[in-house]
């Protein structure tokens, strides 16, 4: 059997659901490959989206046309906003999702998208031709895939997101099944054929905690988590009124010596002190054997207990996800106060599974080597439901504006979260599944949740992902802003009684001369709202536009420096190295350098910069390089 | 458009064989710069008004007034300049001290100290050097830049790397506890923690200023000429350095020997910074502890800029003698012929035969302190006409340290004031991670993922 398309997507997790949906929706006949539709969009691990840093993928994700910031708006059951009492760059949204709704909701969008076929089949075998490469270091190009059952699917480009699956191995104490998540099938045959192409491939690990039955938990000795009185939509698309539902509550417990003491007692029981792991594991989500040895001094760990959704008993256990075996699992999580009788639906179990060294990649995940190849989540290395959704996204972006001969679309550092996690991931040696973390972005008081609609909407509509309407709502809210911010600092509030008595009444200095209202709003004690007394022609503007100003006013100052600092960013960011440079010939380059910059091969000085390695003198000679490269060029055209 | 990339400055001139020396500012502000700091003989600021190519007498002040030297100052306007930028020179007198004294202060007016190889660089990308030349220009910059890190690294005396590094293991820690409270709000708090992270930062900022201080005296890294001071015992080495320290007391600083035998102190010239070894005296001895004193007087004699030579004049030469005058064969070396009060029993004669070599003898009496002065102005002339030369890559490496240590000191004081204003946390991080990222300059580490080792292996975070 042979079939002609256009973009074949590999995987139907979160970053197979946006890429095929990004290329189905700009039109390329698209096809997507599941071992198991009833697993779309799956979240195997914990039951929220959003989270710190997490959130802000979601709202970027969005401004770009992303679906997963709509999905969750639908189908969460409680929402908070993170960080609140802390700046406004950190503030993050963080959603419990129905897992079973946000898949079904998820798989209904992708059923009724144009252009986009659901296929359930295992994907075997890439196709490739060799390429005489004119341009760039590909030597390859994607002609098609080959599932199990020996069809044949000729296409343009290939998406490839194959999460955990590739050679997927689940590991509960001595206990080994060769699965991909909760028992779904695993994906044995694609990594050879990787392989074969010249692919680096590496091996993770990643975990889960055990799902309990609900109605063996005493929640009497849990204190109660609830959500936010007022929730905020993920999307801004969503209509505010439509996500103040009732929620549910999650559960907070903690861990004792108790629990320790059996968990030191087994460690010989667990594969990973045993030896039997070999793949790398995050440091960010340790299993609870890991944070008893590494933290030995802490006498308890937090437990959050959180439902899976509204029509199931299963209660996730966050905080305690673990590879020891059955029993010892049951033993441990019963000496948590709460689950003294608790019943484990489903155990906690670790999972290895082949990935690559997404160095091989360019920042807009296209392999360097092999044109229309492309590649996004955790197979790049990766780790979460968003940072897999970003990277799809911006895959799917590129595999299209690639087949439609258009621009590709690289988000920076100072552009967006996604722009951090992408360099990051092509940039940096990475040795284990890579978090997305507020503290990896240097930018981030530009960077926040609350503008990417700012931010980002704008690549958005030049992709074709967001609509006119959505855009022009954008550029008025922006105008808007811009138009409240100059008021303000052109409103001059005068030193009179009656300004000083407003001041005295909220514990403010008073006021010597004469000032403005952008003035007063900067400080801390006052905000927009208090001001409206002493600012009688004040128009109504929405919470959004008021948010923006007193954020741009407050931080003023923080935010122009980091404005400064982007400028500087940039330059070195537009100086682009050509395709065919060749480092072993710039012998001023230090050694280390040299081998760095070949295995990297970077688009720019300012990556090349970041490459550990590459210091700020071998930087001057690429300058210098650079600059007679350019020149001869010209010369010779 | 490298001007755009900020103004530069650094010596032009080698540090010691010139009388004269050169600062270059080059760059869209260097005109603007050098005239805060220049003035003609009437006291009035004229560079702005001058026309390019063209040379003008005055002073470099400080604070409007102070003159910190006479000079002449030259101007050429971009682009015809080494760098094709604005440049000014300014032509000042050659001591050391001078030098970087003006090119602090141009610093301080909003030049940067320029990387090693930068002129050429920029000289380059601004079209002022031949294409051709660019593998010879790659080779410079790679070049000075290798020297300039040996240099760097290797001369932090060690308390110091050590105090930085200390300084940094508390920053990094403090950044990412916040860090990781913010990653993770639900497990960690940072309830109450403003107070104390100001604390912390107080208590920064105080090292940070005694570490300024400490490179405002020159001491952060060993610099000026190693002057070693042999002879025999009882030649009157100890008093040589009292005398020559004690007349300079208000900027002399006594680092402790690293042993009970050898002295060092760190005496100024009129801007030449010498730094005097006062060693064991030589002779043969059964004495094991005095023999290790011995050995090491010749080591540092062997690897000294300068050696001054005592002679006991009051007593006969001997076979002592004979051997310090092997250890100064190769080496500079002036000869003081000490005691000169007492009656002789040397004759300078009979000294400048057995020596055979061309070294300056000078009488002197330690004691009474006469010939000091014409020993002093010898050294001055030997160190001018490059006679005595020593590693200048020194100084420039720690004036390195000390704008970095500015940049340091700037970033907790706006910590401070965040904390003062009373900021949300995560604005706090901001400036120390600059505070961090400087002080990694200084002992050369690269800063790339320790935030992230440090959150992961102190806080435990996670589902």
């Amino acid at each position: 059997m042979r079939e002609k398309i256009d973009v074949c997507v590999v995987g139907a997790g979160h970053a197979g659901c946006e890429a095929a949906l990004a290329c189905a929706r700009l039109g390329l006949e698209t096809i997507i490959f599941t071992v198991s539709v009833d697993s779309i969009a799956l979240m195997p691990c914990n039951p929220n989206i959003g989270g710190s840093s997490k959130g802000h993928l979601v709202r970027e994700i969005d401004a770009l046309g992303g679906e997963m910031g709509k999905n969750i708006d639908k189908t969460f059951i409680q929402s908070k906003m993170l960080n609140v009492s802390k700046g406004p760059a950190v503030h993050s949204l963080r959603a419990q999702a129905d897992k079973s709704e946000y898949t079904r909701s998820m798989r209904s969008v992708l059923e009724n998208q144009e252009h986009l076929t659901i296929k359930q089949a295992e994907v075997c075998k890439l196709l490739w031709e060799d390429k005489n490469s004119l341009s760039g270091m590909a030597n390859k190009k994607i002609v098609g895939l080959e599932t199990f059952t020996g069809a044949v699917y000729e296409c343009k480009a290939v998406i490839l997101c194959t999460g955990t699956y590739l050679k997927a191995r689940c590991l509960c104490g001595e206990a080994i099944t060769y699965t991909g998540p909760n028992g779904l099938q695993a994906a044995n045959y694609l990594t050879d054929s990787l392989l074969s192409m010249g692919i680096e491939m590496r091996r993770f690990k990643t975990g889960t905690p055990a799902r309990m039955d609900g109605r063996s938990i005493d929640y009497s000795k849990m204190e109660e988590q609830f959500g936010d009185k007022k929730v905020i939509p993920f999307s801004f698309s969503t209509d505010p009124e439509s996500v103040q539902i009732e929620q549910v509550s999650c559960y907070l417990t903690y861990t004792n010596e108790q629990t320790h003491e059996i968990i030191r007692n087994n460690l010989d029981r667990s594969p990973i002190y045993a030896g039997i792991i070999e793949g790398t594991g995050p440091r960010y989500c340790p299993s609870i054997e890991d944070k008893v040895v590494k933290f030995a001094d802490k006498e308890r760990h937090q437990v959050f207990i959180e439902p899976e959704g509204l029509h199931t008993n299963e209660m996730y256990v966050g905080g305690m996800s673990s590879s020891l075996p059955e029993d010892v699992q049951l033993a441990m999580y019963r000496t948590v106060p709460g689950l003294e009788n608790c019943k484990i639906v489903r155990n906690a179990y670790a999972i290895e599974y082949d990935c690559i060294n997404p160095k091989q990649l360019y920042a807009t995940l296209r392999f360097k080597q092999i044109e229309g190849l492309y590649s996004g989540g955790q197979f790049n290395g990766s780790s979460g439901y968003e940072e897999a959704a970003a990277q799809g996204l911006i895959a799917g972006i590129n595999a299209a504006m690639f087949i439609l001969g258009k621009d590709e679309l690289i988000l920076d550092r100072s552009e967006a979260y996604i722009g951090v996690l992408i360099d990051d991931l092509v940039t940096k040696e990475n040795f284990e599944p890579y978090r997305m973390m507020t503290s990896r972005a240097e930018y981030r008081l530009l960077l926040r949740q609350d503008n990417a609609d700012i931010r980002l909407m704008e690549k958005g509509y030049a992709v074709g992902l967001v609509s006119k309407k959505q855009y022009d709502a954008m550029l008025f809210k922006k105008k808007m802003i811009e138009k409240e911010i100059n008021r303000l600092k052109n409103v001059k509030i005068g030193a009179g009684k009656v300004n000083q008595e407003f001041l005295f009444r909220h514990n403010s200095a008073s006021l010597k001369t004469g000032t403005n209202l952008a003035e007063l709003l900067c400080r801390p004690e006052l905000d927009y709202n208090l001001l409206s007394e002493i600012d009688v022609d004040r128009e109504n503007l929405s919470e959004d536009v008021i948010q923006q100003v007193e954020i741009e006013i407050k931080y003023e100052g923080y935010i122009e420096r980091q404005l400064r600092q982007v400028e500087q960013f940039k330059k070195m960011e537009q100086k682009k190295l050509p395709d065919d440079i060749d480092y072993e010939k710039i012998s001023s380059l230090r050694l280390e350098a040299r081998q760095k910059l070949i295995s990297f091969h970077p688009i720019s000085v300012g990556q090349a910069s970041r490459i550990s390695g590459v210091s700020p003198a071998d930087i001057s000679v690429l300058l210098v390089y650079l600059e007679q490269y350019n020149h001869r060029g010209r010369g010779e055209k | 458009m490298e001007s755009k990339l900020g103004t530069i400055a650094a010596i032009a001139t080698s540090l010691h064989n010139s009388s004269i020396g050169i600062i270059r500012v080059s760059g869209g502000e260097a005109v603007s710069i050098v005239d805060r700091i220049f003035v003609n003989k009437r006291y009035i600021h004229i560079l702005k008004d001058m026309k390019s190519h063209t040379i003008h007498y005055g002073y470099i002040v400080e604070n409007g007034h102070e003159i910190i030297d006479e000079v002449m100052v030259s101007y050429m306007k971009a682009p015809k300049s080494f760098t094709a930028e604005d440049t000014v020179e300014i032509n000042c007198h050659g001591g050391v001290l001078v030098m970087q004294r003006i090119l602090e202060l141009v610093i301080k007016n909003g030049a940067r100290l320029a990387e090693p190889g930068e002129f050429t660089k920029r000289a380059f990308l601004n079209g002022r050097i031949d294409l051709s030349k660019a593998e010879a220009v790659m080779d410079i910059i790679s070049s000075k830049n290798k020297l300039a890190l040996q240099s760097s690294v290797k001369q932090l005396q060690g308390a110091v790397y050590d105090k930085i590094t200390d300084i940094r293991k508390i920053m990094i820690h403090e950044i990412a506890f916040i860090e990781s409270a913010l990653d993770d709000p639900e497990h960690i708090s940072l309830d109450g923690y403003s107070n104390l992270l100001g604390e912390k930062v107080d208590g920064l900022l105080k090292e940070i200023k005694r570490l300024l201080n400490t490179t405002e005296n020159g001491k952060i890294i060993k610099e000026g000429i190693r002057a070693v001071i042999v002879g025999k015992p009882n030649a009157g080495k100890s008093t040589l350095l009292n005398v020559l320290s004690g007349e300079e007391r208000a900027i002399v600083t006594t680092i402790p020997g690293t042993t009970r035998d050898i002295l060092e102190e760190d005496v100024y010239l009129d801007g030449i910074n010498l730094h005097i070894i006062d060693t064991a005296g030589i002779r043969q001895t059964t004495d094991i502890v005095e023999k290790i004193g011995v050995e090491k007087a010749i080591k540092y004699a062997s690897e000294a800029d300068l050696i001054i030579y005592v002679v006991d004049s009051s007593i006969c030469l001997d076979e002592n003698d004979v051997q310090i005058m092997k250890m100064i064969k190769d080496k500079k070396c002036i000869i003081l012929f000490n005691k000169s009060d007492l009656e002789n029993q040397v004759s300078i004669n009979e000294l400048k035969n057995k020596t055979g070599h061309d070294h300056k003898i000078i009488k002197i009496s330690a004691k009474d302190h006469t010939g000091i002065d014409q020993f002093k102005e010898i050294v001055k002339s030997m160190f001018f006409k490059g006679d005595i030369s020593f590693n200048d890559e020194l100084m420039i490496t720690n004036m390195r340290h000390k704008s970095l240590l500015e940049e340091v000191e700037e970033s907790l004081d706006q910590v401070k004031r965040s904390l003062d204003l009373n900021m949300p946390e995560d604005f706090y991080t901001i400036d120390l991670m600059n505070a961090y990222r400087s002080l990694g300059k200084i002992v050369g580490e690269e800063v790339e993922e320790d935030l992230v080792n440090e959150i992961f292996s102190k806080f435990c975070m996670g589902k």
